[in-house]
């Protein structure tokens, strides 16, 4: 028995072992909170006036978003809704890819997914790591993403921050970037910037699984019902195991 | 059976079936006096919890074929509208996700514990041999399924391995855009994937059911190897059958419920808890749709292919051919088809083989594990020499069993099973 539970362990061990790789700049923890419907709301409001016009969360629905949220639909209406976009359309973005590629350099992604393929602490601290760079056509680049396309698309809010080299260096001493530190204050306080932050990563992480909540809730019923079957069965093995010398 | 027992003759609609269809001969010979050994333990019950799973995929993976669409315009997007916007549908294919993972994990616990207990051993040579045919039948369904999702690892994870024909002499190019119905793994390639995707488990169905047909004709063995058909006859039920059996059913059926149920709740804690499993058993990059033009900084199989895929990079390319690579790999799946000629101790299991045998399967197991760990990660030089050294551990296991096996002392076995 000992050795059968020592193989067990032995040939689970795979499983056991993160897949993803521990390289590139240390990401700050997220804190995500998809109970919390009020930062939900607020990131859906942030997403939809500073996002929307370049990235779609085409596999997303307007309608599932607002129910999920508690969003009432003459408030969506009112707000979330531009043109002639119905609740029941996907959440594209009026940018048409050639133009996107034509201005940034790139194809602009789309985000519905991306805390599933990047993590929810990546985009947070992506959206917390722009700097100056004067090399940059848009005068900034990332921490987290070097060389990224995007300008910074809440520099007014943040303010302007400044590269930290290694050993205090400048760059032209050959130092490269390891932190960034505000020179510049903006609209927002730094707490008032995070917390901005977070709930538009909150809001992505809920759009990248919108279920979630569901699947977490129905998988409770679901042990609880194994559990019971659990002992039923156990009782019948051993009652008619008794036979059995 | 031997005897004929004074039965009374199933009444009603049964006997009318009877009558006509062997109901109760086929309820016998394989459940109700179909005499398993007591002493069956734990390990015996991988098999049967990895046909629940065969079923288990082939029921959810039908419902989603309804929803999925096969190519490589929308099948990204028919995934989304599964997860999002069919009923259930998320569940349906987190069930069929982990449950492929699943498959693998039942299935390797289910091969090393024929290992253990001598299993592949005459009688059982057949029995051995249509189970390795399954199991190169699960590896080529899984390939397939990994391309349907088309996100970016299904592309390039099929791209690496689709070019690996590539690598045969003369013929390798030719091999791979046949394989790929084109140049690029495309549309084209994604519509036959489906295809072979959607029939072979049935296939493997059939396969399953001829595996149950050999094991019930040489008899399950235990972990003590000891042949119960040759032991003193006579049991509680039946003076002619063996004295150290029990009827399947319902003394196993019972006990396979109880560690369904386990397995169940394991099951669930990953489907409902964590369904990509840290990335394991859904890659991060898969989130990312198809990109013919963005390679991935990292590919990778999914992990349990990983163990092959080591020994594919561990071996360095002879005149810039990556060839000998591709024949080590397929090299170490085809080998266990020569297991029950390999091994000639006159023991069956390991409880009665001697120290060498159990060193050399000790560090089979361990080899596996590790290099399904290195597969997993970008290679390095140390990375590489390790791999090269268990690819050698792992051979070694097979090919050094008929000198250790020989050599070995091996301890007495009892006559009848110990519990």
């Amino acid at each position: 028995m000992k050795h059968a539970i020592l193989a067990l362990a032995l040939l689970l061990t795979p499983l056991a072992v993160m897949a993803a790789g521990g390289h590139g700049p240390k990401l700050e923890d997220a804190n995500i909170d998809l109970k919390d419907q009020a930062s939900l709301q607020r990131g859906a409001k942030y997403y939809v006036n500073y996002c929307q016009g370049c990235h779609s969360l085409k596999y997303m629905r307007y309608k599932r978003m607002a129910q999920d949220l508690g969003i009432p639909e003459d408030e969506l209406r009112e707000n979330l809704l531009f043109g002639d976009a119905a609740p029941t359309d996907m959440m594209t973005t009026a940018l048409k890819p050639a133009d996107g590629e034509a201005w940034f350099g790139t194809e602009i992604p789309d985000l519905t997914l991306v805390t599933r393929w990047r993590s929810p602490d990546w985009v947070y601290s992506y959206l917390k790591s722009y700097y100056v760079d004067d090399s940059r056509p848009y005068g900034v680049n990332n921490l987290v993403f070097p060389d990224v396309g995007m300008p910074h698309p809440f520099a007014h809010l943040q303010g302007v921050q400044a590269p930290v080299y290694a050993g205090g260096h400048g760059e032209e001493d050959g130092g490269h970037v390891i932190d960034v530190k505000l020179v510049e204050p903006g609209q927002l306080t730094p707490t008032e910037y995070d917390v901005m932050v977070r709930d538009l990563t909150n809001f992505l992480t809920y759009v990248g699984e919108p279920y979630k909540l569901e699947r977490r809730q129905l998988g409770l019923y679901v042990l609880l019902f194994l559990g019971l079957m659990f002992i039923l069965a156990f009782y019948m093995k051993r009652e008619f195991w008794k036979d059995i010398h | 059976m031997s005897v004929e027992t004074v039965e009374t003759a199933p009444r009603g609609f049964l006997g009318w079936l009877d009558k006509r269809f062997p109901v109760m001969h086929v309820w016998n010979a394989h459940l109700a006096e179909y005499y398993a050994p007591k002493n069956m333990g734990l390990w015996s019950i991988f098999g049967s919890l990895a046909l629940v799973v065969l079923i288990i995929q082939i029921v959810s993976g039908l419902w989603l074929a309804m929803a999925y669409k096969p190519s490589a315009a929308e099948a990204f997007a028919s995934v989304e509208y599964i997860m999002r916007d069919v009923n259930w549908g998320w569940l349906l294919r987190y069930i069929h996700s982990t449950g492929a993972s699943f498959f693998f994990i039942l299935v390797y616990l289910h091969m090393f514990r024929g290992l253990m207990w001598g299993s592949y051993k005459n009688p059982r040579e057949l029995l051995w041999i249509i189970g390795v045919v399954i199991y190169l039948a699960m590896m080529a369904t899984a390939f397939f399924g990994y391309l349907l999702p088309w996100g970016q690892m299904s592309y390039w994870g099929a791209q690496v391995i689709v070019n690996l024909f590539a690598a045969v002499p003369e013929v390798g190019a030719d091999l791979s855009t046949w394989v790929r119905g084109d140049y690029v793994i495309s549309d084209v390639t994604l519509n036959r994937f489906f295809a072979f995707h959607f029939v072979i488990p049935f296939l493997l169905v059939g396969l399953v059911f001829v595996h149950i047909v050999a094991l019930h004709r040489v008899g399950s063995t235990n972990p003590d190897g000891i042949e119960i058909k040759k032991g003193p006859k006579g049991n509680q039920w039946d003076p002619n059958q063996p004295a150290d059996g029990i009827p399947f059913h319902p003394y196993y059926t019972v006990k396979d419920i109880t560690g369904l149920i386990i397995f169940l709740a394991i099951f669930s804690a990953v489907v409902f808890y964590a369904p990509d499993l840290g990335g394991l058993f859904l890659e991060a990059p898969n989130f990312q749709p198809a990109d013919p033009l963005k390679t991935p900084e990292h590919i990778a199989p999914v992990w349990y292919f990983t163990p092959y895929y080591a020994m594919l990079r561990a071996v360095p390319p002879i005149g810039g051919s990556q060839f000998p690579g591709v024949v080590v790999m397929f090299g170490a799946i085809l080998i266990m088809f020569l297991l029950p000629w390999l091994d000639r101790s006159p023991v069956r299991s390991m409880r009665y083989k001697g120290v060498l045998s159990r060193f050399f399967l000790g560090a089979f197991a361990v080899s596996f594990v590790v290099l399904a760990y290195l597969g997993l990660m970008p290679s390095t030089d140390l990375y590489t020499l390790l791999a090269q050294i268990f690819t050698v551990v792992y051979f070694a296991f097979f090919l050094l069993m008929p000198i250790y096996t020989k050599l070995e002392k091996t301890k007495p076995v009892p006559e009848r099973v110990t519990s």
